[in-house]
């Protein structure tokens, strides 16, 4: 083992992490797969087809990003916004 | 009569007692105040145990049924594992603040009649003003004025209604009610306030991150989840709150997606979380206000052991941006551990209180065919992994190595931790007990195969969202505008703007005045005086000084008025 391996926790190694991508892939596909062991009736038809809830998540969580990202762009400020605004009240009363 | 006193008494005797006593002492007052009280919850029998008249209504200071006493009970067990995780490390100030604040929230849960509630109500708003005054810096100081000023507000509006009622009504008995009148309406306005629904869910991440490190675990608890509460027992089935909550968990997720303080995320989450409640309660079944309940105790539950871990994160680094921190886990297992299954526990994950309340609510959902609402709220599950579940433990103790190395948790805290812990994995594990403390009889089973295949695929895939997108998550140094910026930006300028041109015409007024007032000054005394020294003018003729002016004034009005009475 060199140094550089030494010093590193084993969880973040590279060698973990892309053992970890491999498992959890494993461990989507089963959950997917797991919808022909457990048939799911779904309550409105949609939610019933092979690998909705999958899908279903990762386009919510896809969009969501999205839309937090684009309303970012008109919320964000720098983080002394309201100190900096407050500051320049203050010295303009004096 | 008075044959039964209300149990939040007990925690006020403690509050009272706490800041009298020293060392071991109280720290018995401490952990013994909320047992004690439990232990008084569940003395409480069904229906209206004591009345009084006060004025012309009927009081009902304490009044018992499943869902007051489910609330009551989280309310208790929240303070014994708050006053455990803070009661080493917090000022008394804020430990005995506390406890008057879970006193108002279980005042609340008893309360049989308006009047009483509005009483622990506003104890409340008062007590937990101080617990974040107790964060002791500048900023919490200004936040919690903020945040007293809502709160103040939202009672006088909650008051206009309950007013109102009674005398529409001639009753303040705390009955179910739908807003169709003015007064109903304000009283709904009023409660939405404290559950920080929009358009004024700001306070709440506002505040609650300003708090030190225990007292926003304290905060975490107490006032949404009284909210909750409070609009099961008044407004089920109200169809407005289904809208408020889909709106709620929305902006929960999305506010705590741009967000860096990890407190902060962790508090735009409670808005999430509640979310889910009052759209439960708004579909307004048996099995949605079961729901609801059920949401609310187990929320109470992990959301306090997010906010631990958080705290211990504050208390050890003093720092809580996503940008200072990361790589924790090395030397904060356990602080991380206890993060990471708040996280799971928050995000539903079958095994977890969070799976067995929530989609108790989306089930509700789905029987009385509201489709959109299911979807919604399985988007939001998603959402709240998305920000909650792996979000907050990633960026905190993940993430990058910050070269932090601190202790992990005080015993205390840690003690406490494993505690919160402990309640969220066994809820999760045996259901089927916790669901006889629900208000209405249960007939659902959570853990039905294909619904745990859906939540895992919901949920995993999430994950695996997040870790696709987060180069397009990169936190940061930045806070987000909200509705509070009306208030604190737009109104203090619209403010500064009267001003200034009230000053401005003050001045042209004065110039306009000073000059009228030289010239005739300057007319009298050419004419009135031969030489213009004043001492020579008669006593009358003298100029006075307006103090004495008004002094004389005041003396003739006395004399005027004991005259008149006499």
């Amino acid at each position: 083992m060199s140094d550089d391996q030494n010093t590193e926790h084993w969880l973040v190694r590279a060698t973990t992490i892309a053992w970890l991508w491999r498992i959890s892939i494993v461990i989507l596909a089963l959950t997917v797969l797991a919808q022909f062991v457990f048939p799911m009736k779904g309550y409105f038809g949609i939610d019933g087809w092979m690998g909705f809830g999958a899908l279903y998540g990762f386009v919510a969580c896809l969009a969501m990003v999205l839309v937090a990202k684009a309303l970012g762009l008109v919320l964000k400020r720098q983080e002394n916004y309201y100190k900096d605004l407050q500051d320049k009240d203050g010295k303009s009363d004096d | 009569m008075i044959d039964f006193l209300p149990p939040a008494l007990i925690m006020i005797l403690g509050a009272i007692l706490t800041p009298l006593v020293r060392g071991h002492l109280r720290t018995t007052v401490l952990l013994a105040a909320p047992l004690a009280t439990l232990w008084a919850i569940w003395q409480v029998p069904d229906g209206v145990i004591t009345t009084l008249t006060f004025i012309d209504y009927q009081i009902e200071p304490v009044e018992g049924s499943a869902v007051r006493r489910l609330f009551a009970t989280i309310f208790a067990i929240m303070s014994f594992g708050g006053a455990l995780y803070a009661f080493r490390q917090a000022r008394t100030v804020e430990l005995a603040a506390a406890q008057a604040y879970a006193a108002g929230a279980i005042g609340v849960c008893f309360s049989g009649d308006l009047i009483s509630m509005f009483i622990w109500w506003e104890l409340m708003a008062i007590f937990s003003t101080v617990v974040v005054w107790s964060g002791g810096t500048a900023d919490s100081k200004a936040a919690g004025i903020r945040y007293a000023i809502m709160h103040l507000l939202g009672g006088i509006i909650l008051k206009v209604g309950i007013d109102g009622i009674a005398v529409q009504t001639g009753s303040v008995d705390m009955q179910a009610m739908l807003a169709n009148s003015f007064a109903t309406w304000m009283v709904l306005i009023g409660i939405l306030i404290n559950a920080a629904a929009p358009p004024v869910s700001a306070w709440l991440a506002d505040a609650y991150p300003e708090a030190s490190p225990t007292g926003s675990v304290f905060l975490s608890a107490f006032t949404t989840k009284t909210a909750v509460l409070a609009l099961i027992l008044l407004f089920p089935g109200e169809p407005v709150l289904i809208g408020v909550g889909l709106y709620m968990v929305m902006y929960g997720i999305i506010f705590a997606l741009l967000e860096n303080d990890a407190r902060r995320i962790l508090a735009y989450s409670i808005v999430n979380q509640v979310g889910f409640m009052v759209c439960a309660i708004g579909i307004g079944t048996e099995l949605a206000l079961n729901g609801a309940a059920a949401h609310a105790f187990a929320h109470i539950i992990y959301k306090a052991l997010l906010f631990m871990s958080a705290g211990v994160v504050v208390y050890r680094v003093g720092k809580s941006k996503c940008t200072d921190l990361g790589g924790l886990f090395r030397t904060m297992p356990l602080t991380t551990i206890c993060g990471i299954i708040g996280a799971l526990a928050i995000s539903g994950f079958p095994m977890t209180s969070g799976f067995v309340t929530k989609t108790m609510i989306s089930q509700a959902a789905a029987t009385e065919s509201l489709m959109f609402v299911y979807m919604a709220l399985a988007a939001a599950s998603a959402g709240v992994f998305l920000h909650a579940g792996i979000k907050f433990p990633w960026f905190v103790f993940f993430q990058k190595d910050s070269g932090l190395r601190p202790k992990d948790a005080p015993w205390n805290m840690a003690a406490a931790m494993v505690l919160f812990s402990a309640i969220c994995i066994l809820i999760g594990i045996f259901p089927e007990t916790f669901y006889q403390l629900l208000p209405y009889a249960v007939d659902y089973e959570p853990y039905k195969a294909s619904k745990v295949v859906f939540y895992l695929q919901l949920l995993l895939f999430s994950g695996l969202a997040f870790f696709l997108l987060l180069p397009l998550m990169q936190r940061t140094l930045t806070v987000s505008l909200d509705t509070d910026w009306i208030w604190r930006v737009a109104l203090n300028k619209l403010a500064g703007m009267i001003a200034t041109i009230l000053a401005a015409i003050t001045g042209v007024l004065s110039r306009i005045s000073n000059g009228t007032l030289r010239a005739l000054k300057l007319q009298a005394e050419a004419r009135f005086s031969e030489s213009p020294e004043t001492e020579r003018a008669g006593v009358f003729a003298r100029a006075w000084e307006i103090g004495t002016t008004a002094l004389w004034i005041a003396i003739l009005l006395t004399a005027y008025v004991l005259f008149y009475l006499i």
